[in-house]
C-alpha cells in the first residue's frame, strides 16, 4: 500500500507538470476561457468573444503538487511489511 | 403670396438645409464587437477582461462635432476574465457587486481640445462617470470617427451613418468604492479602460 500511494504520488505530479506543460506552460492563473479576437473591417474594432478552453496555470500545478504531496503523507500510515528474519533463540 | 415674402421664406429655406442636424447614434450593437477592456496589474499576472453589453445613444453633428453628447451604458454583469474565480470575485458584492449596480456609466457634459481632421475628431471628454453607484466628474480623451454612409457594409439592406468611438483612461477603484484601502498588495488600485465601440444611426 506504502508503495502504491508513493508511485500515484508521484504520478499525479508528474501528469500534472505533463498537462502543464503541453498546454503551453501558462505561469499566470487557470483559465477556463480564451479571449479570441475578431476585426470588424468596417469599423476597425476588434471584437472580443470567449472561447472554452481548458489552459492551466501554476494553481493547478501547485494543487497537483500538494495533491503528490498528500498521496505521499498518508503513504507513511501504512506500516512497513515486516520480513522475515532469522531469530537467535536456541 | 407676395414676392417679397415668398423670397425671404426661400433664403430660410436653403439656410436650414445648411445645418445638418445632429444624428442620433444607438450603441447597441447587433453585431456583438463592441467592447470595454479593463485591466488591472497584480502580482502573478495583469488582470485582463473585457464587457460586452454595450448600449447608450450619442447625439453627433458632423458639421459641429464640439457639440457631441450623449450616454454610454456597460451592462456590468457582461464584465468577464478567464479565470471563474475571478470572475466570481469580481462580480461578487465585495468587488464590483452587479446585483446592486448593474450599470456602468458615462455621461457627456462637456467637449474642449475639439479638433477634427476629415472624419475624424479628437477631443477632451468631461463628464459624468459612474460606478459602483458613486458618482466622478472624469475628463477622458475621445477619437470620434464619422463614417457616412457604412451603416450598409454592416448591416445589410439598411441605410445610414456609423459613429466609432475609442477612448483610453485610467480610474482608481478607491475612488468608487471598491474595496477601498484593501487588496492594493493584490491588485492595483488602477484600473486601465478602453473602450472600442461603433454606433449606428439609420436613415428613415
Amino acid at each position: 500500500m506504502r508503495r502504491a500511494l508513493r508511485l500515484l504520488a508521484a504520478l499525479v505530479i508528474l501528469a500534472a507538470a505533463i498537462i502543464w506543460a503541453a498546454t503551453g506552460g501558462n505561469r499566470g492563473w487557470t483559465k477556463t476561457s480564451v479571449p479570441v479576437k475578431t476585426l470588424d473591417q468596417v469599423t476597425g474594432i476588434e471584437g472580443i468573444t470567449y472561447q472554452p478552453k481548458f489552459l492551466p496555470g501554476v494553481d493547478f500545478l501547485g494543487a497537483a503538487f500538494a495533491g503528490g504531496v498528500f498521496l505521499a503523507g498518508v503513504s507513511f500510515i501504512f506500516r512497513k511489511p515486516k520480513t522475515n528474519q532469522p531469530t537467535n533463540n536456541h | 403670396m407676395k414676392l417679397t415674402h415668398i423670397i425671404p421664406l426661400i433664403s430660410l429655406s436653403l439656410t436650414m438645409a445648411g445645418y445638418a442636424a445632429p444624428e442620433s447614434f444607438d450603441f447597441k450593437d447587433p453585431k456583438g464587437v463592441n467592447n470595454a477592456v479593463f485591466n488591472l496589474d497584480a502580482p502573478l499576472e495583469s488582470v485582463n477582461g473585457s464587457a460586452s453589453g454595450i448600449s447608450g445613444t450619442v447625439s453627433f453633428d458632423p458639421e459641429n462635432p464640439g457639440a457631441t453628447s450623449g450616454k454610454i451604458v456597460v451592462a456590468t454583469e457582461t464584465m468577464t476574465v478567464p479565470n471563474p474565480m475571478q470572475k466570481e470575485h469580481l462580480h461578487s458584492a465585495n468587488w464590483l457587486d452587479v446585483a446592486k449596480y448593474p450599470e456602468i456609466t458615462f455621461e457627456t457634459k462637456s467637449l474642449a481640445n475639439v479638433k477634427t481632421d476629415d472624419n475624424v475628431t479628437t477631443a477632451d471628454v468631461t463628464g459624468t462617470f459612474t460606478l459602483h453607484g458613486v458618482s466622478k466628474e472624469i475628463t477622458v480623451p475621445v477619437k470620434l470617427t464619422y463614417l457616412k454612409d457604412k451603416l450598409s457594409a454592416r448591416v445589410p439592406k439598411m441605410e445610414g451613418d456609423l459613429l466609432v468611438i475609442r477612448a483610453s483612461f485610467s480610474i482608481n477603484r478607491e475612488d468608487f468604492d471598491i474595496q477601498k484601502g484593501k487588496f492594493e498588495d493584490k491588485v492595483s488600485p488602477t484600473v486601465n479602460l478602453t473602450l472600442s465601440i461603433a454606433g449606428a444611426s439609420p436613415k428613415q
